[in-house]
């Protein structure tokens, strides 16, 4: 087993960690501290940049037009690519481009031409709206939104939450239950324009992301034509759970990214900052938080390389993924955390990106499927899903 | 509260701190309005502005020339507010208050 880098893997990497820190580390500095967005031209101009470099497009297939890359390599770059202010929500800023709804590489042709190619033109934007008020990490019976044939079309009722960029979308991907009997095998994919009558953003919802919010939905006896239904009916669940497993891994790339910068900060800085006539790296106290962060990011990185390893080589990764994505939120957040009282008072002034880290490493024990559910995912290969 | 509906302040009286709530540092979104206390900018402190909300409503003339009275809400959640503010706003007149500069916007249909 050679856990090196390969040669390649050393230049991607490399180049990467360039382009954050000529392109977007300078950016930031103008930019509000909570800001989530460029300017459409600045965007433009680092696409075409990422472009230049082949990398945009991470994550598409390459028969699709994206650079055909390892998910290994893919998880090096995305833990470069968030080593900024704004890297675990908005790594790049975007710069990089991405798969979207990566369950419409499975869309029939028809499909395809309406929303996956628009979508990787970046002409359309789409939304995933699993989650419902009675929850998210339980699709199987939580969804209560009813969707009842008429003819040839669905209708559509009831309402989604915490759903990412749904007041923005020109269509999402939208669950719900088509049979009422067979638990998760009685949901359906549907993919909805989002000028579909019925369907209303009634709110957003603000949480501890500032610049981003979530949305709250209503469908309103809303006509989807059979025509739109992804993959078969009552299919859904798959479709779901197989976002939810390969979404795990970059998730987790993103928070070690955020913790290796934080620690680079707080290695720089302790042995500058003097108090009681010694610089704060000769403390032992700070020496064994700068310990403790190095144990975390690297144990997150090799159990995420782990996961990502097996998911090239086709094994089976979900307990993998699931690992990867419990150990990586949970040691972010506790190496940011450390950072901070590093810092002391700078550690939480906006001056600074580790209140931004704190508030946003919060949200992702939570976010794709809180720290308790990666554990019953594990559980659950380890003793089989008898066990239940 | 979904909407900004606190009672107008003259701008005046509230950089003064003659104002039932006197403007200070804060972060948060601000709306300031004409004489016909018809909203005309929606804004907000950021994590970046100099002297916050004060310091952004003390410069209206900037973004503003003829309001006359101005609301706040002190938030940290100053931006996802700041553009719900602004589709409110879109949902109820159709179109942004007269001196925003044009915006992106998400779509709302509050209930």
């Amino acid at each position: 087993m050679d856990l090196n880098l390969t040669e390649e893997q050393t230049l991607i990497v490399g180049m990467v960690r360039r382009f954050v820190r000529e392109e977007i580390l300078p950016l930031e500095l103008g930019l509000d501290p909570d800001a989530s967005e460029l300017p459409a031209e600045e965007k433009d101009r680092l696409v075409a940049l990422t472009r230049e470099m082949g990398l945009y497009g991470l994550g598409i297939p390459p028969e699709y037009g994206g650079p055909e890359i390892d998910l290994v390599t893919q998880t090096l770059i995305a833990v470069e690519m968030s080593q900024h202010r704004a890297g675990l929500y908005a790594p790049c800023y975007g710069a990089f481009g991405g798969a979207g709804l990566a369950q419409l590489f499975e869309a029939t042709e028809a499909q395809k031409e309406r929303y996956l190619y628009p979508t990787l033109k970046g002409e359309k934007r789409g939304f995933f709206g699993l989650s419902e008020p009675s929850g998210g990490s339980d699709p199987a019976r939580a969804i209560q939104t009813r969707a009842v044939r008429e003819g040839d079309d669905w209708i559509i009722n009831g309402g989604k939450l915490w759903i990412s960029g749904a007041d923005k979308a020109d269509y999402g991907l939208v669950f719900a239950r088509t049979d009422p009997d067979r638990g998760r095998n009685g949901v359906t994919c549907f993919i909805v324009d989002a000028d579909t009558p019925g369907f209303h953003v009634r709110r957003i919802v603000h949480t501890l992301r500032a610049a981003h919010y979530a949305t709250e939905l209503s469908f309103e006896d809303m006509r989807v034509p059979s025509a739109n239904i992804l993959g078969k009916v009552n299919g859904g669940f798959a479709i779901a759970n197989d976002r939810l497993t390969r979404q795990r891994i970059p998730y987790a790339a993103g928070c070690i990214g955020v913790a290796i910068k934080a620690q680079e900060m707080a290695l720089d800085y302790v042995p500058q900052r003097e108090t009681f006539g010694a610089p704060l790296s000769t403390r032992q106290g700070i020496q064994w938080m700068l310990v403790d962060n190095d144990i975390d990011i690297r144990q997150s990185l090799w159990i995420t390389l782990e996961a990502a390893s097996r998911a090239d080589q086709k094994q089976p990764f979900r307990k993998e993924a699931a690992m990867a994505k419990l150990v990586a939120t949970e040691a972010g957040g506790r190496v940011v955390d450390r950072c901070m009282q590093m810092f002391g008072g700078l550690g939480v002034a906006k001056e600074l990106p580790f209140e931004r880290w704190f508030r946003e490493m919060r949200i992702r024990r939570i976010g794709e499927g809180p720290s308790e559910v990666q554990r019953h995912v594990i559980a659950r290969e380890l003793l089989g899903a008898s066990f239940r | 509260m979904l909407r900004l509906e606190k009672a107008w302040e003259p701008i005046a009286a509230a950089l003064a701190g003659e104002s039932r709530a006197p403007l200070h540092g804060e972060m948060g979104v601000y709306q300031l309005a004409d004489a016909a206390d018809e909203v005309i900018f929606i804004g907000y402190a950021g994590g970046a502005s100099r002297f916050g909300l004060r310091g952004e409503i003390a410069a209206f003339e900037e973004r503003a020339p003829d309001a006359v009275s101005v609301r706040f809400e002190v938030t940290t959640g100053y931006l996802s507010r700041y553009q719900e503010l602004l589709m409110l706003h879109v949902a109820d007149h159709g179109v942004l208050p007269r001196c925003n500069p044009p915006a992106t916007l998400g779509r709302l249909s509050p209930a």
